[in-house]
């Protein structure tokens, strides 16, 4: 039986990331936050929350949203 | 087994993009990439870059790419399409680039009717040297060189080429698509994919215009240039299939 839930993950290239912050305007779960720690180039990059989503019980379903709009590839989306 | 199902396309290569945060033109990198390989075509698509912002758009694809002058995309890729008339041609070209000094090459094309593949990248403003005013910058739009807002009687109209090379007979797809949201991404990828098929199917001069943001020139956070996108610029230029005459003939 197929589940109802699909699970998904991101991983976000810290040192790809630019700092645009589309992604995190995208996310329909809101997992993505800003870091609070500089990258090398002087940002500070989006970074994928596990769980700690601002709404409980929402987690991420691979939607690929986020890369969709990432201008700098820095996002891969795995899912299953 | 997590399975990836989003990654770097085949034919970019693994290179940092020069362009500034929120940038529409690696979007449209990407997509014509993951286009070329979808299509899969990387062995026979020849690129056409333009100066301006993408002008180092030949580091980012890995497949062969020619160099233009300012302006001559169109140009340049006639002559590439008329030696190789098996490849797939495209000319990747900024407002700046085709809407301004390469009105003549890019009008001319179209209404010969030349087998390739236009990109436009429509921002409003000359992005790589500062922001200046380009034909397309919107009626009452700051840039540095009108810096009260464009004045229609002292500036001119923002240029609609796209409606233009509508009206010359060679051309057969124009479409104009955005980049500022997924939804319009998808279908600028569409867009872009009917585009190359036309091409691939001998049918003749196809264009797609993608308004794309510029933050930094419209000195704008990235997340408002997209919204600035969809309030002021798509009043301008209404994104929509302008001229389609391919509908039920390609493959």
């Amino acid at each position: 039986m197929a589940k109802k839930t699909k699970k998904g993950k991101i991983t976000i290239d810290r040192e790809l990331c630019k700092g645009c912050y589309l992604c995190i305007s995208v996310c329909p779960s809101h997992l993505i936050a800003v870091s609070d720690k500089l990258n090398q180039k002087g940002y500070y990059p989006a970074e994928y929350m596990e769980t700690d989503s601002k709404e409980k019980n929402r987690k991420c379903t691979g939607c690929t949203m986020c890369a969709i709009t990432c201008p700098d590839i820095a996002i891969e989306v795995y899912r299953g | 087994m997590a399975k990836k199902v989003f990654q770097r396309p085949k034919y970019l290569k693994k290179a940092v993009f020069h362009y500034c945060p929120g940038c529409g033109h690696s979007i449209i990198h990407r997509l014509i990439a993951e286009i070329i390989e979808e299509l899969d075509i990387g062995e026979k698509v020849i690129g056409v870059p333009p100066a301006g912002c993408a002008v180092l758009a030949y580091d980012y694809f890995d497949v062969d790419m020619g160099e233009s002058p300012h302006g001559r995309g169109a140009a340049v890729a006639t002559g590439i399409k008329r030696i190789l008339p098996d490849r797939i041609v495209f000319s990747y070209q900024g407002d700046g680039d085709i809407a301004a000094i390469g009105t003549a090459e890019t009008i001319h094309a179209a209404n010969r009717g030349e087998n390739i593949t236009t990109i436009f990248v429509n921002n409003g403003v000359y992005g790589m040297t500062g922001g200046q005013m380009a034909p397309t910058t919107l009626a009452g739009q700051n840039s540095t060189t009108t810096p009260g807002g464009r004045d229609v009687k002292r500036d001119g109209f923002p240029l609609d080429l796209s409606e233009m090379l509508a009206i010359a007979r060679g051309s057969v797809y124009i479409e104009r698509t955005a980049v500022n949201s997924p939804k319009n991404i998808m279908r600028t990828k569409r867009a872009i994919t009917k585009a190359f098929k036309a091409q691939m199917d001998g049918l003749g001069f196809s264009l797609v215009e993608i308004l794309s943001p510029c933050p930094t020139n419209w000195k704008l956070s990235s997340v408002d240039a997209c919204k600035w996108v969809e309030e002021s610029m798509v009043k301008t230029f209404p994104l929509k299939v302008i001229k389609d005459e391919v509908e039920g003939a390609i493959s």
